[in-house]
């Protein structure tokens, strides 16, 4: 599996700081997303999923935010090292970005038609004619029929599911290399939301793009992903291809993750549940993150922390529970 | 046979649409529309559906935050549906809602305790002395510890917040309890949490839900009897396991189809819907869901089908089974 990477994240560190306390929202980030690829990141709310994804775009407000340390190495380029002007080059061009909630994310006052052809007309320079092609083909791409009239509609026009295919469109517009999707299907109904994942799975095929995919649905996960990072308060706990977590899930708190869903197949009683909250980012526990809520937590968790290590063959885990006979020390060969 | 705790008939919701300077009358949406089931004592019933289905609206009809346009909601026999607030007070005391966002339903500026007190105070009960024993007593039983009490809505995370939206609905120990998406906001771990204790809590005090979600393996984890909404009416009633094992009506069939499964194995038979949801302001003639329907039949866009059943105990309102 030597594929050649695409991102390579190197110990990625984003911090906040609010009333003189420091947040250690992502704390140490390491993974790769190969060309074609798509990659789930999952974690509930506070594991500091999104953060990383606004990091990779540089997106983090400063103040209060900042990336203090790491490398975001993108198709061969330390992102973090780039100028502003550079920056835009790239956001919405090679990588592009979907968000959860699209009317929040589209211009009110602008109609669809012109809010699709920005990026063309500002990265491929493109004339409005050229522009107004793309932009159509774009709109059926997506799946609107009527893809000519969809021009001159405004957001408000449109439903959820709408919207998000026009999202879509704009970020697929100049043939993005890395897609990230943050929460894409969250906001919708699960009609709705199968059909969009239907689409993203097109586009992937289609056009080789990797894809970046925040949720925390992890039916979304199982259906949408090559390979899945589980994060828990700002560090990545485990990591491995889509049936290695779900079949052998390593970790604790994955494997309470998995357990706490309710199925629509089996028939339980009682759902199995992690018992208490994520830790407070400003706050965080001594040793292993996880250590307070799990269920296997030994002495050593309680004051060391535990390094991420490979148990077989790509599937890591941020455990001492590991096999004794397991892979050397966490060493990940890009 | 079971007891009907409660019974809806025929019950509909049209808000009125006003225009203009004179804030004319030009048009209903038909939020809820002919919804008719019941619910017996004991029992969880989930009722699902996409936003804008009517679900929540049914909810507040039950609980009498909305009072219906047309028909019957019978409370152990008694007709609740059109009486004062005055009236009602009997009422409210028996039937209780849980809403979706705790933080939004919890006053800011208050205690715990004393939100959770208010009830008493309102209702008369306990003296004043004994109410705080009562809500510690209360704390304890939703998991959250007697010492809560002084602490404000902010110090509470989403899962604990939700504690306190039942320990609430618990205060007057009502009969039913009418829960609107109480987990939807919460994260999968914190989710399971709050599904256990509402079942443990069922058991304890012989309550009675009303579970309204859209995620359809919550409400399948939780319910007994699950109703299926579209656009303002029940399109399908069943038990739980013939609702999931043989779905009837094609709305029921593509809404279980779309579910995504956290197996990365099972590769589903899609049924994939075209198109969104249609306006309840200006329903589609006939069956609401032909436009969308995948075995849609000339009689469907003309005739409104009623909810009939079709096999023991499994009602569809569907003219492919009539």
């Amino acid at each position: 599996m030597q594929t050649k990477s695409l991102l390579t994240i190197r110990d990625l560190r984003t911090y906040f700081y609010t009333d003189k306390k420091e947040v250690k929202a992502v704390d140490g980030v390491d993974f790769q997303i190969k060309r074609g690829e798509t990659v789930a990141l999952v974690g509930e709310s506070g594991s500091g999923k999104s953060v990383t994804a606004m990091s990779i775009l540089r997106l983090i407000p400063k103040p209060p935010g900042e990336i203090i340390s790491g490398e975001i190495n993108f198709d061969g380029e330390d992102i973090l090292k780039l100028k502003e002007d550079e920056m835009n080059e790239i956001r919405g061009n090679k990588i592009s970005m979907i968000f959860q909630e699209p009317m929040t994310s589209l211009n009110p006052v602008y109609t669809i038609g012109d809010q699709i052809m920005e990026p063309l007309r500002y990265h491929w320079k493109l004339d409005k004619g050229s522009a107004r092609k793309r932009t159509v083909e774009l709109l059926q791409m997506v799946g609107f029929a009527r893809a000519e009239s969809m021009l001159n509609e405004y957001p408000h026009r449109l439903s959820g599911g709408m919207r998000q295919r026009v999202m879509i469109a704009m970020a697929m517009a100049c043939n993005p290399n890395l897609l990230i999707a943050d929460e894409p299907s969250t906001a919708l109904d699960v009609t709705i939301q199968a059909q969009i994942l239907e689409l993203m799975r097109d586009i992937r095929d289609k056009f080789n793009t990797s894809i970046l995919l925040i949720t925390h649905d992890l039916g979304v996960v199982a259906e949408m992903a090559d390979r899945v990072i589980v994060m828990y308060a700002g560090k990545i706990v485990e990591e491995g291809i889509v049936e290695d977590i779900f079949e052998n899930p390593l970790h604790p708190y994955t494997k309470g993750l998995l357990a706490s869903i309710p199925s629509l197949e089996a028939e339980t009683d009682i759902l199995y549940s992690i018992k208490g909250t994520i830790p407070n980012a400003a706050d965080l526990p001594k040793g292993c993150r996880f250590a307070p809520r799990c269920e296997y937590v030994m002495e050593r968790c309680l004051h060391e922390e535990p390094k991420m290590r490979e148990e077989t063959i790509g599937h890591y885990s941020r455990c001492f529970l590991h096999k004794e006979e397991g892979v050397n020390i966490w060493q990940k060969n890009y | 046979m079971a007891e009907k705790l409660l019974e809806v008939n025929q019950v509909k919701k049209y808000f009125t649409i006003q225009s203009g300077f004179l804030q004319r009358t030009i048009g209903f949406n038909k939020a809820v529309d002919n919804v008719s089931f019941y619910i017996n004592r004991g029992e969880t019933f989930g009722i699902v559906g996409e936003s804008g289905c009517g679900k929540s609206t049914t909810g507040k009809m039950i609980t009498r935050l909305y009072e219906p346009t047309e028909g019957q909601i019978l409370f152990e026999g008694n007709d609740i549906s059109h009486l004062s607030q005055k009236e009602l007070r009997k009422f409210r005391r028996e039937i209780q809602m849980v809403f979706q966002d705790p933080y939004a339903s919890l006053n800011p500026r208050k205690r715990i305790g004393i939100l959770l007190e208010e009830p008493y105070k309102i209702h008369n009960i306990y003296s004043e002395k004994e109410r705080r024993g009562k809500v510690e007593e209360l704390l304890e039983i939703v998991g959250l510890n007697a010492d809560h009490y002084d602490r404000y809505p902010h110090e509470f995370s989403g899962g604990q917040r939700q504690r306190i939206g039942i320990a609430r609905a618990l205060t007057l120990r009502p009969k039913l309890i009418v829960a609107d998406e109480p987990v939807s906001a919460l994260d999968v771990s914190i989710q399971s949490q709050i599904l256990n204790l509402m079942k443990k809590l069922q058991k304890d005090f012989h309550l009675t839900y009303i579970f309204i979600s859209h995620d359809l393996s919550v409400v399948k984890h939780i319910s007994d009897r699950i109703g299926v909404m579209y656009l303002g009416k029940m399109v399908e009633i069943a038990e739980k396991k013939d609702l999931y094992q043989d779905p009837l009506h094609p709305y029921t069939q593509s809404l279980l189809s779309a579910v995504p499964v956290p197996n990365p194995k099972v590769k589903k038979e899609r049924i994939i819907l075209q198109g969104d949801v249609p306006s309840a302001v200006n329903p589609p003639k006939g069956c609401v869901f032909h436009t969308r329907c995948p075995k849609v039949m000339a009689q469907c866009k003309q005739e409104v089908p009623t909810l009939q059943e079709y096999k023991p105990k499994h009602y569809v309102a569907c003219h492919l089974y009539s």
